[in-house]
């Protein structure tokens, strides 16, 4: 059933009597082509493009949950391209492009909004820092743009400029940044991939691999024993739980990040902000909240929920942009937890395991790579090598010193 | 968090900087190590979800850097001790003298 605006109206006027559920509840088969772990964003857009872009068949997506109950719904809905690096850079404008016909592509509605987004600059060092950073966007065929003082006074006349340690000097600001309903991705990704042909098998948990002579010939799942041709896992924040079962331990730590988000509010701000400087980003929902958060608490945790000391530097990083802000209520906050991988950038790449397929290392930033890695890992399930975008995110880049350290932290996750 | 500092009994989890996995006392031997060895030590980790060992460092106190067993699930903390002394057991196993300590 294709959604558009006649169908709404002629629903509208017979009783909303024709609407069917948008995706099926399958019974598990016992043997698929591919079958992916993990039905959050990123295991459903996997399987969209497997079965759309790349003719697979025979796919199913395994969810221990339901979907769209993980990372996919818990993050900040933030969608941007303004990396440095010519490893991470070219893939997520790949994805940043497919954010912009997600919605056609898809045939629902995602809310996609090119709000834009902008980093503010408090220093000369980050001036310069920051504009390497634009010109890198620029030379991958992205958009950036360079923003005085002024020129941000006059879209944000409300953000605090004249702050003692950190008066906002400018900002690097790209356009076609914006923000997504969250929710919309993993539902209009598993209708789209259902409607190709996707078996989507909820409340279904992976409990191990069956691997015999170096080869993964299926899962053990909650609902018996289903096995695969390839294994794609896709459960970026529990990587290493589920890995461990294939006996992989990772370049990976768990970490909780938090977010908040206020009570409604009348349309305040434009765009999407971020203030690294003071651990802090914010933009306003299209209900009217206000979407913020900081730094992940920093120390390894399954649990999705954080502490306090992190909130207060959170509101406190608030407080000092935007002094208005402490006068909304915080309506919720809650925590996500992600994949810290040892140099900050993920992981889309074959095990030793054949026929085992790994997508992870997600760190905070895998909502905005969602159309991305899961375009990216689909190539790499259905023709055995990388997407061109996604060369570089190799199991063995630590082992030859190829990390992708945009922070240039090292191996310490939770500085990324 | 609180964390049952050995010597200096509960303190809030905010004085502390968190390093990492424990395992990370357990350097490779610098004259036999290949460069496996050092890539696994470096790089790789457990993760587990449940009981954790991990380095703090006492930033915000002593300086002391301890060795805290905490539940990733539930952020419990079990035990506390200090990394020179777990550090120090783990020198003594590895010479066979056995007299393995535990701190607080």
């Amino acid at each position: 059933m294709r959604y558009s605006g006649f169908k709404v109206i002629k629903e509208a006027l017979t009783g909303h009597k024709g609407w069917r559920p948008a995706w099926r509840d399958p019974e598990p088969q016992s043997h698929y082509d591919i079958v992916i772990i993990g039905g959050g964003g990123h295991g459903l857009a996997t399987a969209h493009y497997l079965a759309k872009i790349f003719g697979q068949k025979r796919i199913a997506v395994l969810e221990k949950g339901w979907i769209g109950g993980g990372n996919v719904g818990r993050n900040t809905t933030i969608i941007r391209s303004n990396y440095l690096l010519d490893g991470n850079e070219p893939f997520y404008e790949f994805s940043l492009k497919l954010w912009e016909g997600l919605e056609q592509d898809l045939n629902y509605n995602a809310m996609v909004s090119q709000r834009g987004i902008m980093n503010l600059i408090h220093s000369d060092a980050q001036r310069d820092a920051y504009i390497r950073r634009g010109n890198a966007m620029i030379l991958n065929g992205a958009d950036a743009e360079y923003m005085d003082a002024d020129q941000i006074r006059k879209e944000y006349p409300f953000l605090n400029f004249d702050d003692a340690r950190f008066p906002i000097k400018g900002g690097l600001a790209q356009r076609r940044g914006g923000t997504v309903r969250h929710d919309a991705v993993a539902w209009g990704y598993a209708r789209s991939a259902d409607s190709h042909g996707v078996d989507i098998l909820q409340n279904c948990e992976v409990t191990g691999f069956r691997i015999e002579n170096g080869k993964c010939l299926g899962v053990e799942t909650s609902r018996g024993f289903i096995g695969a041709g390839r294994v794609g896992c896709a459960v970026a924040g529990s990587s290493g739980r589920l890995m461990s079962k294939a006996g992989m331990r990772l370049p990976i730590e768990s970490h909780v990040l938090q977010a908040f988000v206020s009570e409604g509010l009348k349309p305040i701000l434009p765009g999407v902000i971020t203030f690294g400087a003071g651990h802090f980003y914010v933009s306003q929902s299209d209900k009217g909240g206000l979407v913020f958060g900081g730094d992940i608490d920093g120390y390894n945790s399954y649990a999705q929920r954080g502490n306090l000391p992190v909130v207060e530097d959170v509101c406190e990083g608030g407080m000092a942009l935007m002094p208005m802000i402490g006068r909304a209520r915080l309506l919720r906050m809650w925590g996500g937890i992600m994949d810290m991988s040892m140099d900050g950038s993920p992981i889309i790449d074959r095990t030793h395991i054949d026929g085992l397929y790994f997508n992870g290392g997600w760190c905070y930033g895998g909502f905005k790579a969602t159309p991305a890695s899961g375009y990216a890992f689909a190539h790499l399930l259905a023709r055995d090598i990388p997407h061109p975008t996604a060369t570089a995110y190799r199991f063995d880049r630590f082992e030859t010193g190829h990390m992708i350290d945009e922070k240039g932290m090292g191996n310490q996750p939770n500085l990324h | 968090m609180i964390i049952n500092h050995p010597l200096l009994g509960p303190r809030d989890s905010a004085e502390f900087t968190y390093l990492g996995d424990a395992s990370l006392l357990n350097r490779p031997d610098p004259d036999t190590a290949t460069p496996k060895d050092w890539h696994d030590y470096a790089y790789l980790r457990d993760n587990p979800a449940g009981l954790h060992r991990e380095l703090w460092f006492h930033e915000g106190g002593d300086r002391s850097w301890l060795v805290v067993t905490r539940n990733t699930v539930t952020h419990e903390i079990t035990k506390v001790e200090l990394a020179r002394d777990v550090a120090r057991g783990l020198a003594s196993d590895v010479a066979g003298m056995g007299t393995k300590r535990s701190g607080g």
